[in-house]
């Protein structure tokens, strides 16, 4: 869905079960790991370690399944979310502080307050999502990293 | 004071935490808290220390008594977050920790107090 090329620069692929509860947050975890060691301050790995976070947390929650590829470019990190889902029919709704549809299971694990999509763009640089319903998700997260 | 119970981190006693941030839900944990600080939660999943891991935070203080699973403590050891637990409930827990000298890692949402309480 995006025209831009990052290929050469994929650091990690990570496939995501929906509805697939128990060891949700591993992703975020191992994208935190693996960016460890590689110069990058502490708190751009923080912000990349919420934005996965709450991408991962979404797709489990949503979607029937997904995908999270991270991009480790010279300048930038990038964060992409696949999934094949419901999609989201009103993005501007979804974006909206506290708008949810998040169900029981969903909140006894700790999620569902409606705050994750924003705090996906408020950790972003770039931030993109786009989606259709019926076959699902795309969302981009760029941080910089120097500035 | 709390009567806490260290689970994971004996070695780690010695840390020095100044803030805090209490919640059971994890979306807030993630929009508002702030790295280095103490997490107080009756949520006792996985995902409450895969949370305070992404964030950097400092240790978790499991309230309410709630139990804990093999696999959280596991999970805990792996990623080197302490585990602290007692059985006073959320707002005891913060009480007492305010009153030891703890505050909130941000104070208002909004950001329009400073952090710091002049006592
Ligand atoms: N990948 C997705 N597929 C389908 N719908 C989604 C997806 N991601 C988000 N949504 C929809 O957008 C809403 C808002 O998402 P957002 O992440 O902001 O909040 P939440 O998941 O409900 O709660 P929180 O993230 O605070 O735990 C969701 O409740 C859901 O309806
Ligand atoms: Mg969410």
């Amino acid at each position: 869905m995006s025209g831009d090329d990052f290929s050469e620069s994929l650091e990690g692929i990570y496939h995501i079960q929906g509805r697939d509860f128990v060891d949700a947050g591993i992703v975020s975890s191992e994208v935190k790991k693996s960016l460890q060691g590689k110069g990058i301050s502490e708190s751009i790995i923080r912000r990349i370690a919420v934005i996965t976070f709450e991408a991962e947390i979404n797709i489990i929650s949503y979607a029937e399944q997904g995908t999270i590829q991270l991009f480790i470019e010279p300048d930038a990190v990038i964060i992409e979310a696949n999934d094949a889902g419901p999609g989201i029919a009103d993005i501007d709704l979804a974006l909206q502080e506290g708008y949810s549809t998040a169900d029981d299971s969903i909140r006894e694990l700790g999620f569902g307050a409606g705050m994750g999509l924003c705090n996906i763009k408020k950790f972003s640089d770039i931030f993109e999502l786009t989606s259709l319903v019926g076959q699902g998700t795309y969302l981009r997260s760029i941080v910089k990293l120097n500035g | 004071m709390l009567n806490a119970r260290v689970i994971v981190g004996e070695d780690k006693l010695d840390i020095e935490i100044t803030t805090a941030f209490g919640a059971d839900l994890m979306s807030d944990v993630l929009s508002f808290a702030r790295s280095g600080c103490l997490l107080i939660t009756g949520l006792s999943n996985p995902q409450a220390v895969r949370t305070a891991y992404a964030l950097d935070i400092s240790a978790i203080l499991v309230c309410r008594g709630k139990s804990l699973t093999d696999k959280f403590i596991e999970i805990a050891r792996e990623l080197g977050i302490p585990i602290l637990w007692t059985r006073f409930i959320m707002f005891e827990s913060c009480g007492r920790l305010f009153q030891e000298g703890l505050t909130g890692c941000i104070r208002k949402t909004d950001g329009t107090e400073e952090k710091t309480i002049v006592r």
